[in-house]
Protein backbone atom coordinates (compact mmCIF):
# COMPACT_ATOMS: atom_id res chain seq x y z
CA UNK A 1 0.00 0.00 0.00
CA UNK A 2 1.91 3.55 -1.19
CA UNK A 3 -0.18 5.08 2.11
CA UNK A 4 1.14 2.92 4.38
CA UNK A 5 4.71 3.16 3.17
CA UNK A 6 3.96 7.12 2.90
CA UNK A 7 2.92 6.96 6.59
CA UNK A 8 6.06 5.10 7.97
CA UNK A 9 8.08 7.26 5.94
CA UNK A 10 6.73 10.53 7.16
CA UNK A 11 6.78 9.13 10.84
CA UNK A 12 10.46 8.10 10.55
CA UNK A 13 11.43 11.40 9.12
CA UNK A 14 9.39 13.22 11.92
CA UNK A 15 10.59 11.20 15.13
CA UNK A 16 14.57 12.02 13.48
CA UNK A 17 13.54 15.77 13.15
CA UNK A 18 12.65 16.06 16.64
CA UNK A 19 14.93 14.07 18.09
CA UNK A 20 17.32 16.51 16.17
CA UNK A 21 15.34 19.81 17.80
CA UNK A 22 16.29 18.30 21.52
CA UNK A 23 19.58 17.74 20.86
CA UNK A 24 21.05 19.74 17.85
CA UNK A 25 23.87 21.90 19.65
CA UNK A 26 23.15 25.39 17.60
CA UNK A 27 19.92 26.50 18.14
CA UNK A 28 19.69 27.35 14.48
CA UNK A 29 20.32 23.77 13.54
CA UNK A 30 17.19 22.91 16.47
CA UNK A 31 14.74 25.82 14.60
CA UNK A 32 15.21 24.10 11.47
CA UNK A 33 14.78 21.13 12.15
CA UNK A 34 11.50 22.11 14.05
CA UNK A 35 10.76 23.64 10.71
CA UNK A 36 11.05 19.75 9.13
CA UNK A 37 8.77 18.32 11.96
CA UNK A 38 6.18 20.77 11.12
CA UNK A 39 6.19 20.11 7.56
CA UNK A 40 6.30 16.70 7.59
CA UNK A 41 3.38 16.52 10.44
CA UNK A 42 2.12 18.45 7.51
CA UNK A 43 2.36 15.73 5.04
CA UNK A 44 0.77 13.35 7.69
CA UNK A 45 -2.29 15.36 8.14
CA UNK A 46 -2.80 15.36 3.99
CA UNK A 47 -2.62 11.50 4.69
CA UNK A 48 -5.45 12.16 7.45
CA UNK A 49 -7.79 14.33 5.07
CA UNK A 50 -7.57 17.16 6.94
CA UNK A 51 -6.34 19.65 3.91
CA UNK A 52 -7.37 22.58 5.80
CA UNK A 53 -5.42 21.96 8.79
CA UNK A 54 -1.93 20.77 6.47
CA UNK A 55 -1.78 24.14 4.85
CA UNK A 56 -2.23 26.16 8.32
CA UNK A 57 0.19 24.11 9.63
CA UNK A 58 2.40 25.44 6.66
CA UNK A 59 1.45 28.90 6.82
CA UNK A 60 0.74 29.85 10.06
CA UNK A 61 3.50 28.13 11.90
CA UNK A 62 6.53 27.54 9.34
CA UNK A 63 5.76 31.03 7.81
CA UNK A 64 5.01 32.94 11.00
CA UNK A 65 6.13 30.95 14.37
CA UNK A 66 9.07 29.93 12.64
CA UNK A 67 10.29 32.09 11.24
CA UNK A 68 10.05 34.17 14.80
CA UNK A 69 11.95 32.07 16.19
CA UNK A 70 14.67 32.43 14.23
CA UNK A 71 14.51 36.06 14.28
CA UNK A 72 14.78 35.86 18.19
CA UNK A 73 17.55 32.87 18.17
CA UNK A 74 19.80 34.74 15.37
CA UNK A 75 19.05 38.14 17.35
CA UNK A 76 20.72 36.75 20.97
CA UNK A 77 24.20 35.91 21.20
CA UNK A 78 23.92 32.76 23.18
CA UNK A 79 26.86 31.11 25.21
CA UNK A 80 26.47 27.60 23.90
CA UNK A 81 29.15 26.39 25.97
CA UNK A 82 27.43 27.19 29.21
CA UNK A 83 24.26 26.37 28.17
CA UNK A 84 25.23 22.66 27.36
CA UNK A 85 27.45 21.47 30.74
CA UNK A 86 26.30 18.99 32.41
CA UNK A 87 23.47 18.61 29.20
CA UNK A 88 23.56 14.55 30.06
CA UNK A 89 22.68 14.59 33.52
CA UNK A 90 19.46 14.73 33.62
CA UNK A 91 19.22 12.20 31.06
CA UNK A 92 17.74 9.07 33.23
CA UNK A 93 15.07 10.85 35.06
CA UNK A 94 13.81 12.39 31.49
CA UNK A 95 14.01 8.78 29.80
CA UNK A 96 12.58 7.27 33.17
CA UNK A 97 9.21 9.84 32.60
CA UNK A 98 9.29 9.64 28.90
CA UNK A 99 9.58 5.59 28.95
CA UNK A 100 6.57 5.49 31.38
CA UNK A 101 4.40 7.63 29.36
CA UNK A 102 4.67 5.37 26.47
CA UNK A 103 4.33 2.62 28.48
CA UNK A 104 1.16 4.09 29.85
CA UNK A 105 0.01 4.72 26.13
CA UNK A 106 0.79 1.17 25.35
CA UNK A 107 -1.21 -0.18 28.06
CA UNK A 108 -4.43 1.69 26.60
CA UNK A 109 -3.69 0.76 22.58
CA UNK A 110 -2.94 -2.78 23.41
CA UNK A 111 -6.42 -3.30 25.38
CA UNK A 112 -9.44 -4.04 23.24
CA UNK A 113 -10.74 -0.70 22.10
CA UNK A 114 -7.96 0.20 20.50
CA UNK A 115 -6.73 -2.95 18.91
CA UNK A 116 -5.03 -2.50 15.23
CA UNK A 117 -8.18 -3.77 13.64
CA UNK A 118 -11.13 -2.30 15.85
CA UNK A 119 -10.85 0.84 14.07
CA UNK A 120 -10.92 -0.03 10.34
CA UNK A 121 -10.06 3.16 8.15
CA UNK A 122 -13.06 4.93 7.16
CA UNK A 123 -14.13 5.11 3.22
CA UNK A 124 -11.66 7.85 1.70
CA UNK A 125 -14.00 11.59 0.97
CA UNK A 126 -14.99 11.91 -2.73
CA UNK A 127 -13.28 14.10 -4.55
CA UNK A 128 -15.53 16.72 -4.48
CA UNK A 129 -15.52 16.94 -0.97
CA UNK A 130 -14.20 19.99 0.61
CA UNK A 131 -12.28 19.86 4.11
CA UNK A 132 -12.18 23.13 3.96
CA UNK A 133 -15.93 24.22 3.59
CA UNK A 134 -16.86 21.49 6.29
CA UNK A 135 -14.63 23.35 8.77
CA UNK A 136 -15.58 26.80 7.75
CA UNK A 137 -19.19 25.75 8.39
CA UNK A 138 -18.70 24.59 11.79
CA UNK A 139 -16.43 26.85 12.84
CA UNK A 140 -19.45 29.63 12.24
CA UNK A 141 -21.69 28.35 13.57
CA UNK A 142 -21.44 26.29 16.07
CA UNK A 143 -18.21 27.40 17.68
CA UNK A 144 -18.45 30.89 16.38
CA UNK A 145 -18.17 31.98 20.35
CA UNK A 146 -14.84 30.23 20.87
CA UNK A 147 -13.80 31.72 17.67
CA UNK A 148 -14.40 34.98 18.67
CA UNK A 149 -12.31 34.30 22.01
CA UNK A 150 -9.79 33.07 19.82
CA UNK A 151 -9.19 36.33 17.87
CA UNK A 152 -9.38 38.04 21.58
CA UNK A 153 -6.48 35.84 22.66
CA UNK A 154 -4.31 36.95 19.42
CA UNK A 155 -5.27 40.79 20.14
CA UNK A 156 -3.90 40.23 23.70
CA UNK A 157 -0.99 38.24 22.27
CA UNK A 158 -0.24 41.05 19.77
CA UNK A 159 -0.82 43.99 22.56
CA UNK A 160 1.71 41.94 24.65
CA UNK A 161 4.29 41.13 22.79
CA UNK A 162 4.48 44.97 21.59
CA UNK A 163 3.95 46.17 25.06
CA UNK A 164 7.28 44.30 26.25
CA UNK A 165 9.82 44.71 23.69
CA UNK A 166 8.78 48.09 23.15
CA UNK A 167 11.30 50.57 23.95
CA UNK A 168 11.63 54.59 23.76
CA UNK A 169 15.17 55.68 23.72
CA UNK A 170 15.69 58.41 26.09
CA UNK A 171 17.55 60.87 23.60
CA UNK A 172 15.55 60.32 20.49
CA UNK A 173 13.52 63.52 19.70
CA UNK A 174 9.93 63.31 19.39
CA UNK A 175 6.58 65.70 18.99
CA UNK A 176 4.12 65.99 22.11
CA UNK A 177 0.84 66.85 20.35
CA UNK A 178 -0.84 67.41 23.60
CA UNK A 179 1.44 69.42 24.96
CA UNK A 180 1.70 71.13 21.63
CA UNK A 181 -1.56 71.96 21.52
CA UNK A 182 -2.25 73.35 25.37
CA UNK A 183 0.85 75.84 25.10
CA UNK A 184 -0.06 79.40 25.57
CA UNK A 185 1.43 82.71 24.01
CA UNK A 186 2.83 83.15 27.56
CA UNK A 187 4.90 80.33 27.38
CA UNK A 188 6.59 81.37 24.40
CA UNK A 189 7.26 85.23 23.92
CA UNK A 190 7.37 87.85 26.22
CA UNK A 191 6.62 91.07 25.52
CA UNK A 192 9.53 93.78 27.19
CA UNK A 193 8.01 97.06 27.28
CA UNK A 194 11.09 99.53 27.76
CA UNK A 195 11.02 103.41 26.74
CA UNK A 196 12.53 104.41 23.28
CA UNK A 197 16.02 104.96 23.14
CA UNK A 198 17.95 107.96 21.16
CA UNK A 199 19.41 106.87 18.26
CA UNK A 200 23.30 106.71 18.22
CA UNK A 201 25.62 108.68 16.28
CA UNK A 202 23.39 111.78 16.26
CA UNK A 203 22.03 113.18 13.93
CA UNK A 204 22.64 111.76 10.13
CA UNK B 1 6.41 -5.63 -0.80
CA UNK B 2 7.58 -6.12 3.12
CA UNK B 3 4.73 -7.45 5.34
CA UNK B 4 4.58 -4.25 7.37
CA UNK B 5 3.48 -1.89 4.36
CA UNK B 6 0.66 -4.35 3.51
CA UNK B 7 -1.41 -3.47 6.91
CA UNK B 8 -3.53 0.03 6.19
CA UNK B 9 -3.07 2.43 8.52
CA UNK B 10 -4.98 2.39 11.65
CA UNK B 11 -6.13 4.78 14.04
CA UNK B 12 -3.33 3.27 16.65
CA UNK B 13 -0.62 3.50 14.38
CA UNK B 14 -0.46 7.70 14.64
CA UNK B 15 -1.36 7.39 18.47
CA UNK B 16 1.50 5.06 18.89
CA UNK B 17 3.50 8.11 16.67
CA UNK B 18 2.30 10.88 18.71
CA UNK B 19 3.08 9.12 21.84
CA UNK B 20 6.51 9.07 20.64
CA UNK B 21 6.68 12.29 19.81
CA UNK B 22 5.29 13.95 23.09
CA UNK B 23 7.91 11.27 24.74
CA UNK B 24 10.68 13.35 22.66
CA UNK B 25 9.77 16.68 23.44
CA UNK B 26 9.51 15.54 27.42
CA UNK B 27 13.08 14.40 26.98
CA UNK B 28 13.92 17.22 25.15
CA UNK B 29 12.37 19.36 28.21
CA UNK B 30 14.82 17.41 30.53
CA UNK B 31 17.43 17.72 28.49
CA UNK B 32 17.62 21.41 27.56
CA UNK B 33 16.49 22.65 31.04
CA UNK B 34 18.59 25.68 30.31
CA UNK B 35 18.50 27.02 27.33
CA UNK B 36 15.12 28.82 27.31
CA UNK B 37 14.65 29.21 23.56
CA UNK B 38 15.02 25.09 23.30
CA UNK B 39 12.57 24.56 26.24
CA UNK B 40 10.05 26.84 23.87
CA UNK B 41 11.03 24.30 20.76
CA UNK B 42 10.14 21.20 23.11
CA UNK B 43 6.84 22.59 24.05
CA UNK B 44 5.95 23.57 20.44
CA UNK B 45 6.94 19.62 19.83
CA UNK B 46 4.06 18.50 22.71
CA UNK B 47 1.51 20.40 20.99
CA UNK B 48 2.14 19.08 18.00
CA UNK B 49 2.47 15.51 19.49
CA UNK B 50 -1.23 16.55 20.80
CA UNK B 51 -2.73 18.07 17.88
CA UNK B 52 -1.88 14.85 15.41
CA UNK B 53 -3.82 13.25 18.09
CA UNK B 54 -6.84 15.21 17.47
CA UNK B 55 -6.36 15.14 13.98
CA UNK B 56 -6.08 11.54 13.65
CA UNK B 57 -9.38 10.68 16.18
CA UNK B 58 -11.06 13.40 14.02
CA UNK B 59 -10.39 11.42 10.67
CA UNK B 60 -11.26 7.98 12.41
CA UNK B 61 -14.27 9.09 13.91
CA UNK B 62 -15.48 10.85 11.13
CA UNK B 63 -15.89 14.29 13.06
CA UNK B 64 -14.80 17.33 11.76
CA UNK B 65 -15.50 19.26 15.52
CA UNK B 66 -11.94 17.43 16.30
CA UNK B 67 -9.99 19.34 13.87
CA UNK B 68 -11.93 22.68 14.97
CA UNK B 69 -10.18 22.29 18.34
CA UNK B 70 -6.86 21.64 16.65
CA UNK B 71 -7.61 24.93 14.66
CA UNK B 72 -7.58 26.86 18.57
CA UNK B 73 -4.74 24.93 19.83
CA UNK B 74 -3.14 26.19 16.54
CA UNK B 75 -4.27 30.15 17.89
CA UNK B 76 -3.36 29.53 21.46
CA UNK B 77 0.09 28.00 20.66
CA UNK B 78 0.74 31.04 18.27
CA UNK B 79 -0.20 33.41 21.15
CA UNK B 80 2.04 31.49 23.68
CA UNK B 81 5.17 31.33 21.75
CA UNK B 82 4.80 35.32 20.44
CA UNK B 83 4.48 35.94 24.43
CA UNK B 84 7.29 33.41 25.11
CA UNK B 85 10.07 34.76 22.69
CA UNK B 86 9.00 38.67 23.87
CA UNK B 87 9.62 37.55 27.48
CA UNK B 88 12.84 36.04 26.18
CA UNK B 89 13.51 38.99 23.73
CA UNK B 90 13.49 41.54 27.48
CA UNK B 91 15.24 39.01 29.17
CA UNK B 92 18.05 39.02 27.03
CA UNK B 93 18.47 42.76 27.20
CA UNK B 94 18.29 43.00 30.55
CA UNK B 95 20.30 40.41 31.94
CA UNK B 96 22.32 39.32 28.55
CA UNK B 97 21.60 35.84 29.30
CA UNK B 98 19.17 32.91 28.81
CA UNK B 99 20.43 30.45 31.12
CA UNK B 100 17.92 29.76 33.26
CA UNK B 101 20.09 28.84 36.11
CA UNK B 102 21.30 32.50 35.75
CA UNK B 103 17.27 33.62 36.85
CA UNK B 104 17.46 33.59 40.13
CA UNK B 105 16.35 36.99 41.56
CA UNK B 106 13.77 35.93 42.67
CA UNK B 107 15.28 33.37 44.89
CA UNK B 108 12.66 31.01 44.48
Amino acid sequence: MFQTAVFYAFAAILLFAALRVITARNPVHAALFLVLAFATASGLWMLLEAEFLAIALILVYIGAVMVLFLFVVMMLDINIDRLREGYWDYLAPGLAIAGIMVAEMAVVLWGRQFGLISMPAPVPRPADYSNTRELGGLLYTQYVYAFELAAVILLVAIVAAIALTLRRRKDSKFQDPARQVVVRKQDRIRIVTMPAEKRAGGDQ
Amino acid sequence: MPEVFRILITLSHYLVLAALLFAISVVGIFLNRKNVIILLMAIELNLLAVNINFVAFSHYLQDISGQVFVFFILTVAAAESAIGLAILVCLFRNLHTINVDDLGSLKG
